[in-house]
């Protein structure tokens, strides 16, 4: 797949159809969020305040039901906090944002659109018709689909649907890309293949990346600045309670004694005894 | 085959072929089955015929009751002769299908608007649940009085009776489409009528057709309805008629082509069916 593929040449920033193309920063403001109204209101999300430079890959780790996915919905606009802001690029997040893509924790493919179509569906609106064919074929080189191209999701395996899934998002140029559990479904061997797939996809395309992972270990692998969301004891709502900066050039060597500790660590502030793993 | 390079070559046109072969091979297959499933469903009817035979020769029930299927062919032939079958059968066809083709229309049309837009929902829905809960009988008085006997109470009778199949079927699935589709289509800017022809309408074609099928069965019932009640032609007619007149074999005629012709346009509409469902489903 790299062979085919031109290296980090930033993407011309001729045609004004595809949006924002160079890496935007995000920003969290004092957000916070709740569900449910009176007595059976529940705060999943509170005082979340961070900065993600543009470019860097943040990976967000934390237990399940923490609100990672409600963190990633509210950078999308698809859901509005009851607390504070996100801001783009220093403007805020006020309904679906163009300037994000997003692949869900589900493949989430339209079922009756071959993967060809199901990928184009990402190109920003106006894209030329030659222009997003080049690019969808480019994608599908890329995320390996070439041979399953016209086949339709349920034809093809659960890890080929999320690669399409990735492949939809990156279609869309996006200058956020927010990935929810992009590689939950698969088994060991598949996800280190798209671990490094997504640090090839960004070094073609430059954007931002917020990674939710339940994996310690990706996060290590894959991450510039890990945030680890948690909850105190006294209060209701998930808060980020760690931040950790992830030394060394990618790809990292996993072996290395530095990221081990790094590793104790983290499994410790998520609670789990490491000794044990 | 014995050389090594050759095989791999060998191999890989094999796999080639065989694809192209298991095609062929499931193509001959589904002929095959779909000529068993014939056969098998001619069984029935021809055991009841001849059933039907023995009974009229032996004499189990008289003639004036169950006339020999040999009388309802004779019957069929005179009317046929004489060009009354052809109009019976014509102006029947054509009621079911433009009740069918405006009920259906109106149908698509407001169970989607309904199923669609909580506003039109909280609007229109109560109003229709209470429509719905009339049986449609109900209205054949007040159609032949708005529209004396003519056409368009018959049409507008069977069109009634094919609008709700429709109605229910489409607001239902409308409401089930998975929403985690729909929020991905409008997480990448899909959004009104672009949202509704790439997501929502795809999603519902499969329980848009079996409502379609309903709504066809009961646009037959509903022109009988009709017909039996008030009318000078058609195959409801011809039953009071034959009724009347105590022409059991015209009785019989009238009802086995109701049968054939129902279950021809179902099968027609079943095949565009399961083209419809492999393209979408
Ligand atoms: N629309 C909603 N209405 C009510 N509660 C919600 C809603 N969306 C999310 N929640 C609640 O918010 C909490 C966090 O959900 P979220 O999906 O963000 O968790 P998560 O960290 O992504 O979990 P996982 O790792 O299992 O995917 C859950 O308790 C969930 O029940
Ligand atoms: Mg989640």
């Amino acid at each position: 797949m790299t062979a085919t593929f031109a290296p980090a040449a930033p993407h011309p920033a001729g045609s004004a159809t595809a949006g924002p193309r160079s890496a935007l920063g995000v920003s969290f403001r004092g957000l916070g969020r709740s569900f449910g109204e009176g007595t059976a209101r529940r705060t999943v999300l509170r005082d979340i305040d961070f900065d993600v430079v543009p470019g860097e890959l943040v990976a967000i780790l934390g237990p399940s039901g923490c609100g990672k996915s409600t963190l990633l919905r509210a950078v999308a606009g698809l859901d509005a906090p009851s607390a504070g802001e996100v801001l783009i690029d220093g403007t805020a997040v006020e309904g679906i944002d163009g300037r994000c893509a997003v692949a869900f924790q589900e493949p989430r493919l339209m079922p009756w659109q071959s993967v060809r179509r199901n990928v184009a569906l990402g190109l920003p609106h106006g894209t030329g018709k030659a222009e997003g064919d080049a690019r969808v074929d480019e994608l599908i080189d890329l995320v390996e689909l070439g041979a399953h191209a016209s086949h339709r999701p349920r034809e093809i395996s659960g890890g080929m649907a999320q690669r399409a899934s990735l492949a939809r998002a990156l279609a869309r140029r996006p200058g956020v890309l927010l990935l929810d559990e992009p590689f939950g479904a698969l088994d060991a061997l598949t996800r280190l293949k798209m671990q490094d797939l997504l640090l090839e996809v960004r070094r073609v395309a430059p954007a931002t990346v917020l990674l939710v992972t339940h994996d310690v270990d990706e996060a290590l692998q894959l991450a510039d600045r890990i945030l680890v969301l948690g909850r105190t004891p006294d209060r209701e709502g998930a808060t980020i309670s760690e931040v950790l900066t992830v030394p060394g050039e990618r790809p990292r060597d996993r072996a290395s004694a530095e990221l081990a500790r790094m590793r104790s660590a983290l499994l410790e502030s998520l609670g789990v005894d490491s000794h044990r793993h | 085959m014995a050389l090594p390079g050759a095989h791999t070559t060998t191999k890989a046109e094999g796999s080639a072929a065989s694809r192209g072969g298991a095609t062929a091979a499931a193509r001959r297959a589904s002929r095959q089955e779909l000529a068993r499933r014939i056969g098998l469903g001619a069984v029935v009817p021809v055991a009841l015929v001849a059933l039907w035979q023995a009974a009229s020769t032996l004499g189990w029930v008289s003639a004036v009751a169950l006339p020999a299927p040999a009388s309802v062919v004779e019957a069929a032939g005179e009317l046929a002769g004489r060009g009354e079958l052809g109009r019976h059968i014509g102006i029947s066809v054509q009621r079911v299908l433009i009740g069918f083709g405006i009920g259906a229309a109106l149908g698509l049309a407001l169970g989607s608007l309904v199923g669609l837009s909580k506003w039109a929902d909280a609007l229109l829905g109560p109003t229709i649940g209470a429509f719905r809960a009339v049986p449609s009988l109900a209205w054949v008085p007040l159609l032949i009085l708005w529209m004396k006997i003519g056409e368009d109470s018959k049409v507008t009778l069977i069109a009634i009776g094919a609008f709700f199949p429709i109605f229910t079927t489409v607001y239902l699935a409308l409401r089930h489409v998975d929403k985690n589709l729909v929020e991905a289509a409008r997480a990448f800017g899909l959004k009104g009528l672009k949202l509704l022809t790439t997501v929502q309408l795809p999603a519902v074609v499969p329980a848009v057709f079996s409502g379609l099928r309903l709504a066809l069965a009961q646009s037959w019932l509903f022109l009988v309805a009709a017909e039996l009640i008030a009318s000078s032609m058609g195959l409801g007619f011809l039953l009071t008629d034959s009724q009347n007149n105590g022409r059991t074999d015209r009785l019989l005629l009238a009802i086995i082509l109701l049968a054939v012709i129902g279950k021809i346009t179902d099968a027609l509409l079943g095949v565009v069916e399961r083209k419809a469902v492999t393209r979408w489903a």
